[in-house]
Order: C-alpha cells, then structure tokens, then sequence
C-alpha cells in the first residue's frame, strides 16, 4: 500500500504573528516557517504504518512557491520515499487543496491518505473531509489511534463527547489530532540521504483543478485587546473581586 | 432574501445546546426562515426540542436508520440534497460540525467560512485565523450556497419559547456502507458542560499529576464550574482529552474563566480570549497568563485553592 500525506508549510506555531497596518494580511517576511505540526503527526503515522509492513511507500505532498522544495527535503529526511510538490505563487484554499489531492490520488491510487486535521495557519479544517466527498471515499477525522487491517482503518477519533471509534474500508482519508503519536526527529545523516530522494514538480495549472476563487478575504485585522487587568495579594482579596463583579 | 438550513447537532436523544447558538447566527444575517435540519434514526424528541428555538421557522426531520450515528460520510450527501433551495447551511463548529459541514460544502462544490464569529452582512463574515492573532473578513460569492461553521462561544444561545413546526422530509440519496460506528467512550460527568458553562476552572502542567487533579474538581464543584484543562495536563494524562481548551481544544466564553497552573501558551490563549473575566493563579508572575488576566494572583496553587474555599464560606 502507498500512503499519501498532505505537509504544508506554515509560520512557526511560536510566532505570534503580526497584521500589516494596512490590513493586506499578516507579516510573513522574515518569520520562521516550519512544518505545520498536525502534518509532523501525518508523516509520523505514516511512517509507522510503513515500518509496521502495512505501506510499502509513504509519498508527501506539498502545495506551494517554488522555494517550498526545502520543507519538502525535510519530509524526505524525515522519511518519507519521495515528494511531489504542486508549484502555484497563489495562495491556496482548502477546496483547491481538496482538488489538488485528488488528481494526486487518481494519479497514485494510494491506499491511505493522511493530513493533518488543521493548519495552524488558516485553522479551517477543511482539506480531508473535502477529499473524502470528492473522492467518496470514507474519512476518520481527528484520529487518536489508528489500527489497520484487513483492507480496513480502526480510527478512534477525538470528539467533543470523548473518544469515539469507527471502523472504515481503504482507502479512506484520516486527519491527524495531537495526541495520535510524537513525530521523531531528523537525524543528520538523514538530510544527506534526503538529497537524493525524488521530487516531482508538476505546475497546478497543469492538473486541470478549477481554481475559481472561492472565498474572498477582504480585510485582516488585529484582534480586540482586553484592557489591562488587576494583580491581588491573596485569595480574600481575589473573593472580594470576584463578588464584586457578581461572579460568585 | 437569504433561507438558512441549520443541522442540528444531537446526542442520546438530546438537542446540544450548539445548535441554538448556530441559530442565534443565522438570526444576525436577517434571512426570511431558518430551519432546522434533524438528521436521526428517531429524530422526534430531538425535533421538538429544536421547534422550541426562538427565530426557528421550521423544523425538517430525516429518520433513517443509516443515521443512528453521526457519520460524515452518511450524513452529508443527505444534507447536500436537503440543501437544495437554501443560501447558507450552517452548523456549529463543534466536533460535529467540523467533520460533516466540509464534507457537505465539497459535494455542494463551494468553498466554507469555518469559524464564523460576525456576521457582517449576508455573504461578510468575520473569522478567526492564526490561533486567534488575526482576524480576516471574508466575503462569499453571491452565486453559490454559503456553508459555514459557527464558533458557538462567539455566540449567544437563541432562547427556548417558540413553536415551530415539525415536517418529515424524504432524502432520495443512496447512502454509503464503507464507514462504520464501533462505540463511543464518553466522559461520565455531572459537572456542567464545558462549552456551555458560565464558570470554567482549568488546571495545567502545574497542578503536577492526576491525583493532584482533584483539587480543581473540588474547587470547581464549589462554585459550579465546568472543568478544563491545558494540553500540558491532557498530554501528561491528568485529565482526559475533551477536557482541553484551546486552538486544538474547545474554544470557550465562559463569564467566569479560572486559570490555575497554566502558563499562558499562544494556542491556549486562543480558547479563552472571548471569556467574561479572565483569573490567573501562577507560582511564575511572569508567566503569559498574566498578560491576559483581568485578576492575577501569583501564588502556590495548593495553598491558594484550600485558602479561596475558606475564604467562600
């Protein structure tokens, strides 16, 4: 089985981003940019899954400007078999990523394929259940486990309610939550090896993808600060507040 | 004029208070209905308590059995044919709403605002991005059906005294069998609901271990307080995972949020930023927390707790 995993590039999750004061966006010159975790917990599984003898292949897939090669050695180095990285200066929402995938997925017919449940960036959540529909195949989101065997996925999933358990057939779409493992760190050697390890690039206007701007984001802004709040010396005087306000 | 399908989130036979927030969304974008979509295997009980929502014009049931469990992959394509007619289709940006309302906004072939916190006008909404350190204003195209997700703390319950009619509705879709439920462990807990209570007492890393734990469920119960928790304290196994609050957790607008032995991490931050009164209790005066917190208090958690319930009685 090949498994296929979505690794995005985003600003690094300790950089508290700044908005332009012209509200075009949000500064991104010149700010760290790493993997976006959930996609770490993606490869990880995936990984396991291919030292466990149920993948024989774990490929990753990167949608992004030309530049995005470095993140994709990264993956490589981590250990992934090879990259394909879809080429586009644009900015890409979740349904063209959804789009994007599922030319992939025609193309590699992998038996798996594994993203992360969010990007820390946009956080919309979007992409894997997208791809489920799109390709009608069924999706285990938010995974804290995943067991596979039999040609089907064992997923227990994260709900607000607790933990949840379905039992869905391959090939299926699962989106990683933080608890499904902790993704390893890349070794040296590793990014030597990872030189040579294939990466295709295909352009994304050479997929066919309908692209049509979906969604249009018209202005940024700083969120609402809260005013500066109080420091007490003891519990008596944090009762005494707190009655004050009408809490307790 | 705008015509709003809202999917009602249930459990057990009972109407989470999710949808009610869904609805008080729907009201702010002025539409001519809004109906509530019941997708159950016996969606009665669960209707009746939706006909009840204020601003609610109409109540559509679909009872099959295929919809004893809330399966994405089931519920969607019925949801994408129900759909037909409506401009928007919301769903509250629970767990629930999540992994079904993409799902849904793909088949429709549209793109989906997730998270919406304003209502600016019919097709302008405002939504959260980054954790929470910027906020975007999206427009959606007029031509397509909007499907959004509603962050519910962001949004009050619509109140419980209207009288809307109950209709069954015949979904003519073929509903797919790849996707099976096993079992849900859930929580057992008389506290009150974390996504719903106006008092919230959280621990963190620096309650120190799960038995330690017991002193914020204590204290919690003291004052009526849901408990939460930091992703340090969910990682280090204090408490289970639906307790954590956060960019990955529940993002919740409680009036009273008590945040004790936790530091103040940007992706925490983000799930309690809307609430009421923000309290901090921290050993580290320099922790993050403080930044936030309308009352601070450094101090050792295990002497101020025991002290704050004395000082209750």
């Amino acid at each position: 089985m090949k498994i296929l995993v979505g690794y995005k590039r985003v600003v690094d999750y300790n950089v508290r981003v700044q908005v332009k004061a012209d509200g075009t966006g949000v500064v991104t010159e010149g700010v760290k940019l790493s993997a976006n975790p959930f996609d770490d917990i993606a490869l990880e599984e995936a990984l396991r899954l291919r030292e466990k003898g149920v993948a024989e292949e774990v490929v990753i897939v990167g949608i992004g400007p030309a530049d995005l090669t470095a993140h994709l050695r990264n993956g490589l180095a981590m250990g992934a078999n090879r990259a394909i990285h879809v080429t586009t200066t644009e900015a890409v929402q979740p349904l063209t990523a959804a789009r994007v995938l599922l030319k992939l997925v025609e193309k590699e017919s992998p038996g798996l394929v594994i993203v992360g449940k969010q990007a820390i960036d946009d956080d919309a959540n979007q992409t894997g259940q997208m791809l489920a529909a799109l390709w009608d195949r069924p999706q285990a989101t938010f995974a804290g486990k995943v067991e596979i065997a039999d040609g089907k996925a064992t997923v227990a999933r994260e709900v607000d309610a607790g933990m949840e358990t379905l039992d869905v057939d391959l090939p299926a779409v699962i989106t990683t939550d933080l608890r499904l493992n902790e993704p390893r760190f890349i070794k040296l050697p590793d990014i030597m090896k990872a030189k040579s390890k294939p990466i295709d690039v295909i352009e994304l206007g050479s997929l066919g993808v309908d692209t049509g701007d979906h969604l249009k984001i018209t202005h940024y802004a700083a969120p609402p600060k809260r005013s500066k709040g109080v420091m007490v010396k003891d519990a008596a005087e944090l009762v005494a507040a707190l009655k004050h306000k009408g809490l307790l | 004029m705008s015509k709003i399908l809202v999917i009602a989130e249930h459990l057990d036979g009972k109407l989470n208070g999710a949808t009610a927030r869904a609805v008080s969304a729907a009201a702010a974008v002025k539409p001519e209905g809004i109906d509530v979509l019941v997708l159950s295997d016996a969606p009665d009980a669960v209707a009746t308590e939706a006909a009840k929502i204020d601003g609610v014009s109409k109540v559509l049931t679909v009872a099959r059995a295929e919809n004893a469990h809330p399966l994405a992959a089931v519920l969607a394509p019925q949801v994408a044919q129900a759909a037909v007619g409506y401009t928007h289709v919301f769903a509250p940006s629970t767990t629930f709403g999540k992994d079904l309302a993409p799902r849904v906004a793909a088949l429709l072939g549209v793109g989906q605002v997730s998270d919406v916190v304003t209502v600016e006008s019919s097709h302008v909404f405002t939504r959260p991005i980054y954790a929470g350190n910027a906020i975007i204003t999206v427009e959606a195209p007029a031509s397509q059906t909007v499907v959004a997700t509603i962050r519910t703390a962001s949004w009050p319950a619509a109140a419980s005294s209207g009288s809307a009619p109950v209709e069954a509705l015949a979904i003519d879709v073929a509903l797919p069998s790849h996707t099976r439920f096993i079992e849900l462990k859930q929580g057992k807990s008389d506290r009150p609901d974390l996504q719903g209570a106006a008092k919230v007492v959280s621990g963190g890393r620096g309650v120190g271990s799960k038995e330690n734990f017991d002193i914020i469920y204590k204290f919690a119960d003291r004052i009526g307080a849901a408990v939460g928790a930091s992703r340090a304290a969910v990682d280090a196994g204090y408490v289970p995972n639906e307790l954590q609050v956060g960019q990955t957790g529940k993002i919740i607008a409680p009036e009273l949020y008590m945040a004790i032995g936790i530091s103040g991490a940007i992706q925490h931050l983000t799930g309690i930023k809307d609430a009421g009164t923000i309290v901090a209790i921290n050993k580290d005066g320099e922790a993050p927390i403080f930044e936030i917190a309308d009352i601070g208090l450094v101090g050792d958690l295990f002497k101020i707790l025991p002290e704050l319930e004395r000082a209750l009685d």
